[in-house]
């Protein structure tokens, strides 16, 4: 088991993970956070109003309210979201992974939606995503253009905006991993879902949220065949300012 | 109510027709009245009705399953439970079932299928256990047809609609297609939970004066009498006119419920509990009295409804799913419901415990049946004929010579194409097969391997299997087949079996036929259990499996787990040159075969008998092989025999390989089923130590090839059979398409 890892002034950094009704990868993040990279966690329960005292938030994949009007549409407008706003404008990280991205998406504190897959099938199988921003807490301690094997299982991953927007995207180095082969390059079969321009994850403007449809509490740990993922996780170790 | 005089207020006389319509017979009606000393009422013969009915009762199969062993030194709770429970070590116990959702699923493809992982699921939570894995067994028509392809697509969907949602991997599970299952699918699903053994929980309504209490979503007028249902014959009409047999799943209901549950249990203030599921509130009530030798008293007006004016034979017999009945103290009743309706979820006190023994039942002030629990829960087994099958006479072009030998290599690619042997990705990229993050070994190899994050290094392995095809010909031999494959597959992995469980698919068991054939496929896995020294910790039997057309194939399925003490990571590929292997007795027939099936069109009756002696040994030399690394990669030969499971090899390494297999007669070599066998490839500095492991077991091994180059070339009977470039197999084996399903 990894060593605690520790924020800038020694302080470890304090994570939290929501749990809404129908979270289900939420003890999956639990487990990577704390068994493998030692972290001090603490499981949030969707009705807490305030997120204070928490350096970094994971909403988890899953169903919440079972995905029913939209996937994310409900648990937007839980009442723990407004501590994830009040957090994210705070600058803390904040990662959705997969239900959690469809989450931010829906709440507005990330741009555009996530579509059913063009198939129109749930989709679970590895895929490699190339880095294509270092900026954000997530990425800071990976190299710009590097490619992840990360899992993706979403129904509704297809990641859309109006033209403009994801022009905006581009040019504001918004865009934080693309879909690609296992050579970094940028393929239609490469893509699982039909995302406009091979979107697998955004950050808001200021960089510290993140959403991306892979899974990488999924691939942190090489006996389930990738350690990958675990690096979003660490990258934000050093980059917490604590206090 | 401790009184036995007759029930007040009875709202009508039933009239026998309606004990005929709820499926009991005259016989059976009449020990019901003899029972009771009166007449039942409506409402009572509805009960029994249903808590009679084979599939809550067993009462054709329950004298013949007593054959299968069910006890062992790890068992901590065979059959009678809601899930057999087998301790794995470290304190922890895997709680493990399967069950049958056949019929609802040919009726209503999507929901019936869903509703029955609801169900599996709920069935290892009563246990106590958190639900880690499922495994998928199904069989359709040929896929060629376009209503089976709708049929499966639906079933797939539901699976994975269903599991998905609620956060249960799928991890593994098997396809086969013949014509006799175009009408009657069979779709069944195994549930894997995992429990610290002081936390098993058990389906027992104890002590008299402890509450019931109704927990999960409403009780609506879906899936009524879907256990007699399931208990009867499909026909023509029944795709209309059943469909409110068939219960409809809401997976978002059922997570809140796992969660809700678990914490309850973590209180220590659940002293038994069960799904409501087949037969409803009535079955888990008098199952749970039943078990401790108590009586229940229940009170209608107090269940939780999502529709009015349900009479009290609905709300007792309603399946709506996602509901769980806990039987805990009074004043632990307020403190459990409040951790349901934190969730979203229903909690009411719907009776309780009592010592009189009997099951009672009011609605609107008045007593509307009352029956002693034991009459209700012992249906009298039904005496069933058994009769050999007369074969027919053995046709002329059966014995003697079948025209010229096919081409081996286009043998080769169509049965990679079929449905059994070719990549399920279609199928299991629609199943989250990663979810709760204890996947190591994915679907699409021979058993699926979970690992332990509770009891490092614990592994766990999975698998499913069955046989139609070789029951057909040889109930025994196919039945002990499927078991030994089983065990073939968790080998592969390295993984030693602690348990299995079985479901039953067969036709109408009144038929003497039918019912001969039954009894040996469970006297060929009661052998062959034996044989393994596994035990059979629990099981399904799903009866009246027949359409219009006939009746489907005899189909034991069983799903095994076993354990794998030190999971660690795969070692490196196996290089250029790597030798290959043939582990086990050189023994196969065409008979019942994938080749019969393809090629000649119809099945044989010469089959191969299960080697219940030599097997363990082979198996026992391949487990160790696997854990020591003496082999790179272990595949067993199944379906298309040596041939396929070569070709499949190459596929799983993406590597092509020269094969010279020993003179024998035709096909047979090639593509001959049953022995256990397998393919390895071995490291060449470690084939000195599998050569002496082997010895050490008594088993045959033979060098038969080596990896080389991007093809598969494969002398047999001192010519080339087959040579064919790894672009062709791995065309013909991604056959199933992702837009059909």
């Amino acid at each position: 088991m990894a060593a605690a890892h520790h924020g800038r002034r020694g302080v470890p950094v304090i994570w939290g993970v929501v749990t809404f009704p129908g979270s289900n990868c939420d003890r999956d993040c639990v487990h990577v956070l704390r068994e493998v990279l030692g972290q001090p966690v603490r499981a949030v329960w969707y009705e807490e109003r305030s997120l204070e005292g928490l350096d970094a938030i994971v909403l988890p994949g899953g169903f919440s309210y079972g995905d029913y009007l939209r996937a994310g549409a409900i648990a937007a407008t839980a009442p723990v979201m407004r501590g994830v706003r009040d957090a994210a404008a705070r600058g803390v990280p904040v990662l959705g992974i997969c239900n959690g991205f469809q989450i931010l998406a829906e709440a507005g504190l990330l741009p555009g939606a996530l579509l059913r897959n063009r198939n129109m099938r749930f989709v679970c199988r590895d895929t490699w995503v190339r880095v294509e921003t270092t900026r954000t807490p997530f990425t800071r301690g990976l190299v710009a253009g590097s490619v992840l094997r990360m899992p993706v299982a979403h129904a509704e991953g297809r990641y859309t905006a109006a033209p403009g927007m994801l022009r905006r995207l581009a040019e504001g180095a918004q865009v934080v991993f693309r879909y690609c082969d296992a050579a970094g390059r940028v393929r239609p079969e490469a893509n699982p879902n039909g995302a406009a321009a091979a979107i697998a994850g955004i950050c808001n403007p200021a960089g510290n949220v993140v959403g991306l449809m892979p899974h990488p509490e999924r691939s942190a740990e090489s006996l389930l065949g990738s350690a990958d993922g675990r690096l979003l996780f660490t990258s934000v170790l050093p980059a917490v300012v604590v206090g | 109510m401790t009184s036995a005089a007759p029930p007040r207020g009875v709202i009508e006389r039933a009239p026998p027709p309606l004990a005929e319509t709820v499926g009991l017979s005259p016989a059976e009606h009449a020990a019901i009245a003899a029972g009771l000393g009166r007449a039942p009422n409506a409402v009572e013969i509805r009960c029994f009705g249903v808590l009679w009915s084979e599939h809550c009762a067993y009462k054709h199969s329950r004298q013949v399953l007593r054959r299968l062993p069910s006890t062992g030194p790890g068992v901590l709770q065979g059959p009678g439970e809601n899930a057999g429970v087998v301790a794995i070590g470290g304190g922890w116990a895997v709680v493990f079932k399967m069950e049958s959702h056949n019929h609802p699923s040919a009726v209503d493809p999507y929901n019936g299928a869903a509703t029955g992982v609801g169900g599996i699921i709920r069935d290892v939570l009563a246990m106590g256990a958190r639900p880690i894995a499922l495994l998928d067994s199904l069989r359709f028509g040929p896929l060629t047809d376009a209503r089976t392809r709708r049929l499966l697509a639906g079933v797939v969907g539901g699976i994975a609609g269903y599991g998905n949602s609620i956060g249960v991997p799928t991890v593994g599970g098997e396809l086969a297609v013949d014509p006799a299952y175009r009408d009657n699918p069979l779709v069944n699903v195994a549930c894997l939970g995992l429990v610290r053994v002081e936390d098993i929980a058990r389906a027992r309504a104890d002590p008299p004066g402890a509450v019931l209490l109704y927990a999960g979503a409403r009780t609506g007028r879906d899936g009524i009498g879907g256990a007699a249902f399931a208990s009867d014959v499909l026909d023509k009409a029944a795709e209309q006119e059943d469909r409110s047999a068939v219960q409809i799943g809401d997976p978002f209901a059922g997570k809140c419920l796992i969660e809700a549950t678990l914490e309850a249990l973590g209180t220590g203030r659940v002293l038994g509990l069960q799904d409501m599921g087949a037969g409803g509130l009535a079955c888990a009530a008098a199952e749970m009295a039943g078990r401790a030798g108590r009586g229940v008293t229940l009170d209608l007006d107090r269940v939780p409804r999502r529709e009015r004016g349900m009479p009290p034979h609905e709300v007792l017999l309603s399946e709506s799913q996602e509901r769980m009945l806990l039987v805990v103290l009074p004043e632990g009743a307020s403190p459990l419901a409040s951790v349901y309706r934190r969730r979203g979820l229903d909690a009411e006190v719907v009776g309780r415990v009592t010592s009189d023994g009997r099951f009672t039942v009011r609605s609107g002030g008045a007593i509307v049946a009352d029956v002693p629990v034991t009459l209700l829960t012992q249906a009298p087994a039904r005496r069933t004929a058994a009769r050999r099958p007369v074969p027919p006479p053995r046709a002329a072009d059966e014995s003697g010579a079948d025209g010229p030998a096919p081409d081996a290599g286009e043998v080769l690619l169509q049965l990679l194409a079929t449905p059994e042997v070719a990549s399920k990705a279609a199928i299991y990229e629609q199943y989250d097969h990663m979810v709760q993050v204890r996947t190591a070994v994915r679907p699409g190899r021979d058993a699926a391997v979970l690992r332990l994050p509770e009891a490092p290094p614990l592994g766990l392995a999975l698998a499913a299997d069955g046989n139609g095809r070789w029951c057909a010909v040889d109930p025994y031999g196919g039945a002990a087949a499927s078991v030994l494959e089983a065990a073939a597959n968790l080998a592969c992995v390295g993984a030693e079996p602690v348990a299995m469980t079985d479901c039953l698919n067969f036709a109408r068991p009144e038929d003497p036929e039918v019912f001969w054939t039954f009894a040996q496929a469970v006297e060929g896995l009661a052998d062959a259990a034996r044989a393994l020294g596994v035990p059979v910790v629990g099981g399904n039997v799903s009866f009246y499996n027949e359409g219009p057309a006939g009746h489907i194939l005899p189909t034991p399925v069983v799903a095994m787990v076993g354990v794998i003490p030190h999971l660690g990571e795969d070692g490196h590929p196996p290089e250029e040159s790597a030798p290959i292997v043939l582990i086990g007795e050189p023994a196969g027939a065409l008979g019942g075969s994938l080749y019969a099936r393809e090629v000649w069109d119809r099945a044989r009756r010469t089959c191969h008998r299960p080697d219940l002696e030599g097997a363990p040994r082979t198996l026992a030399c391949v487990r160790q092989a696997v854990r020591r690394r003496l082999l790179a990669l272990a595949h067993d030969v199944s379906d298309g025999g040596v041939a396929v499971a070569v070709a499949e090899t190459c596929l799983a390494l993406n590597r092509g390989a020269t094969i010279i297999l020993p003179e024998a007669s035709g096909d047979m070599v090639l593509f001959g089923e049953g022995g256990t066998r397998f393919i390895g490839v071995v490291a060449p500095e470690r084939l000195f130590d599998l050569e002496a492991l082997a010895r050490e077991h008594a088993v045959p091994l033979a060098q038969i090839g080596h990896l080389e180059g991007r093809r598969l070339r494969i002398r047999a009977s001192g010519r080339a059979a087959v040579d064919l470039s790894l672009r062709r197999l791995r065309r013909a084996w991604t056959s199933l398409s992702r837009e059909d399903l």
